[in-house]
């Protein structure tokens, strides 16, 4: 089996987020890590690796700093980890992304399965996965909540996968690609070997070139939305009223009528 | 190119998605307002003549109704080969899509079949010069960012769930209904929907006018049972914080938040959950936030309008108390 984990590097979740008058994004003093999403998708490979053998390779489209969410995956258990970039893939949006990515994964040539976060905490778009599938033209399977089966000799594969309703239960051919939700499993920490491998570790950068992807459909040309302009959202005007009453059943009250004043219920 | 406006009308089991119709109200303006019309696409395995009516009581001029085996149960290759086919022969200015589950896999496919651009969870849409511009939360809410896709057509952009006015039904509306054929045949297509399992406990989050959560307060699976409590009362969903679902207090598929879901009720009652920002990721648009918690300095006192000051066990079964009488 040869499992691929794509990821990207992120602000903190914690990080306080600004944007100043040029209209740049700063995280400030908080740290890039490993999108957290992203380490649902390396903990089931690593576990899927371990059970039928072969190997996993973290990818990532990103510059220099990218390096902190290949570290992560490998100091996590991940055997392999390419980072594609040129100065050209700078202001790709999903379809073009999806594209570089895309074109990584036929260069590599021999993978059976794609997996993905369920999405990128900073952009939010959850979209690279579906298409970097599309791209591919193999399923796609998203927001997979539990791998049910994996056959690598009959080269299927049986997921749950989270809908509004319910679960869906769906078996598809390999190679797949799998967006993994939070619940698949419980992520492990990185070990003190595992970092020092990640330390020691060359990581290899391909070119666009290298993998065979053509300059105008990266970066701006190869991309279909722009983003002009990031702001904060504005404040929440006001303060909570607090409901102060002789006893709790009669602040419940006075809550039940402001809330029927609301015509919220 | 034309003016028109086109929508994926979602539905599982014959029941339409509220987004869907959140939707075709937001199309109806543009469309308006570029004096083009409202095409609805609704796509299922049979029965989707009442559902076609809906859509054009809420908005739509045609609504095109694919009824076939291989679309009965939701799968992205087939749904995205016909949206993608019925697109490439009208060639509307855009098509939105509910930012649900579904939509958010149907979205970017469809982009990269039609090589267009894709705005994912927009929360606000309007027309500079006849060109969409929409805005979208970044960052978990922290930030806001202005999109556009400024060559590339038609324009698709997925709509965040409860982000536009659901219109008003008009049932003297009246629209055409065009019958449309699948693209796919089922050897066509390698994804087997071999089963289901409906999420127990009733309204699902995403739908939700109100929702009641629980987080550290409720210090156990029991703990949950009196909220649970004010939620069937309520006709509420049943929400919880990162901390109840890490310590496997209640089941995933409940938690809100950045690393949850993200929901817009015109109800939120957070009980026992002090609002970490990552909570308030998910939750922070809700129309009227009710805060119950024993600590006075919890952050979610920031963000609610109202809130109650108490230990929860005393104040949630008061409140489910006193509606029981308000409400009858």
């Amino acid at each position: 089996m040869h499992i691929v984990v794509c990821t990207k590097h992120t602000p903190d979740s914690e990080a306080k987020m600004s944007v100043d008058e040029a209209g740049n994004v700063s995280w400030g003093e908080s740290p890039l890590i490993i999108n957290p999403w992203d380490e649902y998708a390396v903990e089931e490979a690593l576990m899927l690796r371990d059970e039928h053998g072969g190997k996993v390779t973290v990818l990532t489209v990103g510059p220099e700093e990218a390096l902190e969410a290949l570290k992560h995956a490998i100091a996590m258990g991940c055997d392999e980890a390419i980072r594609v970039w040129d100065d050209g893939c700078a202001g790709s949006d999903t379809l073009a992304t999806s594209y570089v990515l895309a074109k990584t994964v036929e260069k590599m040539g021999d993978v059976d399965l794609i997996l993905f976060g369920k999405s990128a905490i900073d952009a939010e778009t959850w979209q690279v996965g579906a298409a970097v599938a599309k791209r591919l033209g193999v399923p796609s399977l998203m927001y997979v909540i539990k791998i049910v089966e994996l056959d690598p000799e009959g080269r299927t594969i049986g997921v749950e996968r989270l809908l509004e309703e319910g679960r869906q239960v769906v078996s598809a051919p390999l190679p797949a690609v799998v967006g993994t939700t939070k619940g698949i499993n419980e992520p492990r920490y990185t070990s003190f070997i595992g970092i020092r491998k990640a330390a020691k570790m060359e990581y290899p950068l391909w070119s666009l070139d290298d993998v065979g992807a053509e300059a105008g459909k990266v970066g701006p040309a190869g991309s279909g939305v722009r983003w002009p302009e990031v702001s904060a959202p504005p404040a929440r005007e006001g303060e909570a009223e607090i409901i102060e009453a002789e006893s709790v059943e009669e602040a419940a009250s006075i809550l039940v009528d402001k809330l029927m004043a609301e015509k919220v219920i | 190119m034309g003016n028109d406006i086109f929508v994926w009308v979602e539905q599982f089991d014959g029941q339409p998605a509220g987004v869907s119709f959140e939707a075709i109200g937001a199309a109806r303006c543009l469309a308006d307002e570029l004096g083009g019309g409202v095409t609805a696409c609704l796509f299922g395995g049979e029965g989707l003549d009442t559902m076609a009516q809906e859509a054009i009581a809420h908005g739509a001029d045609k609504v095109l109704v694919a009824e076939d085996s291989t679309l009965a149960d939701f799968r992205v290759e087939p749904y995205a080969a016909l949206l993608a086919k019925v697109v490439r022969d009208a060639e509307p200015a855009a098509v939105l899509i509910g930012a649900t589950f579904r939509g958010r896999e149907l979205g970017p496919t469809l982009a990269v079949e039609l090589d267009t651009g894709c705005i994912a969870d927009c929360t606000a849409l309007l027309l500079e010069d006849g060109q969409l511009m929409a805005t979208r939360p970044i960052y978990a809410g922290k930030l806001l960012s202005k999109c556009f896709i400024p060559e590339r057509r038609p324009q698709i952009v997925t709509i965040r769930v409860r982000a536009f006015p659901k219109p008003e039904p008009d049932s003297a509306r009246s629209g055409e209904v065009v019958r449309v054929d699948p693209v796919l045949a089922e050897d066509d297509i390698p994804v087997k929907v071999t089963g289901f399992q409906e999420t127990e406990g009733g309204v699902s989050l995403a739908d939700a006018n109100i929702i009641v959560s629980g987080g550290r307060g409720v210090a156990g699976p029991e703990g949950f049972e009196p909220v649970q409590e004010l939620a069937q009362v309520l006709g509420a969903a049943m929400g919880a914080s990162r901390a109840a679902v890490d310590a496997g207090w209640v089941a995933y598929e409940h938690q809100v938040g950045q690393t949850g879901k993200t929901v817009s009720p015109d109800l939120y009652v957070a009980a026992g959950i002090s609002g970490a920002i990552q909570h308030q990721a998910g939750m922070r648009t809700s129309k009227v936030i009710v805060a119950i918690n024993k600590d006075p300095e919890a952050p979610i006192f920031k963000l609610a309008h109202y809130g109650i000051v108490g230990d929860l066990f005393k104040v949630v079964p008061a409140l489910t108390a006193a509606l029981k009488e308000k409400l009858g």
